[in-house]
């Protein structure tokens, strides 16, 4: 679960960053990480599938609902990520001029 | 258990490799003036920059779902697996098998990528049709 919502993200992410209309958004920055982490991911699920075979697919409810707020908590750090380094290196100057007022 | 310590080790060599080779391309554009052909490619510390961010992200991700599910502590010896040898030597096995195909994984597909990258900027100009 926490794979397949980060693959998801860094799908809309490379979209997103496809569409662009603007570069100074360092979008890529956040398609990096979340396909590195899908990639990272998807090597321990290869391995967790090497050792529980069919079983892999039929996951508890339980441990179903808590990967899902782990993908969701994993996108939304992300997201906080690029979020910061977006306002600290202030591409287009706007955290700037606003605390020079 | 800790096998987003392999990515993060080779996250901190990529990056000083960059920087290196960063230098060297700063030197050797500051010294020819003239334009050559291979200059249409992509430079080479852009490259080592994607292949550092796919480490460093995967590697920041994958600490937060150690931390949460226990097993990177905030406080000495940070990994719950290093207070007991046992355990340990569990994390080092999955730092061998998982954590080295999660290094590798990454770093092979930021090869192909490169290569594709490499073709694409080399591309002439054409006007794009829909499909």
């Amino acid at each position: 679960m926490t794979l397949l919502i980060t693959v998801y993200a860094a799908v809309v992410a490379t979209v997103v960053w496809y569409r662009r209309k603007d570069d100074n958004m360092q979008l890529g920055i956040l398609c990096f990480m979340y396909w590195g982490a899908s990639l990272m991911w998807l090597v321990d699920a290869i391995f967790e599938y090497s050792e529980l075979h069919a079983e892999y697919f039929t996951p508890a409810l339980a441990d179903m609902v808590n990967d899902a707020f782990l993908g969701l908590s994993v996108v939304a750090l992300g997201l906080i990520i690029w979020l910061v380094r977006l306002l600290i290196t202030d591409p287009k100057g706007k955290v700037r001029a606003t605390l020079q007022k | 258990m800790a096998c987003f310590l392999v990515s993060a080790a080779e996250a901190v060599v990529v990056h000083t490799i960059e920087k290196s080779v960063e230098k060297k391309e700063i030197q050797l554009k500051s010294s020819t003036n003239h334009v050559k052909a291979d200059e249409m490619t992509i430079p080479m510390s852009r490259k080592l920059k994607w292949l550092k961010y796919l480490l460093i992200g995967g590697a920041v991700l994958l600490a937060f779902e150690h931390v949460w599910h226990g097993e990177v502590v905030p406080w000495s010896p940070f990994l719950t697996a290093m207070s007991n040898p046992a355990d340990a030597a569990e994390m080092f096995h999955e730092m061998a098998t998982v954590g080295v195909c999660m290094a590798l994984l990454i770093t092979s597909v930021w090869f192909i990528m490169c290569k594709i990258a490499d073709s694409i900027a080399r591309r002439p100009e054409t006007d794009q049709k829909a499909v």
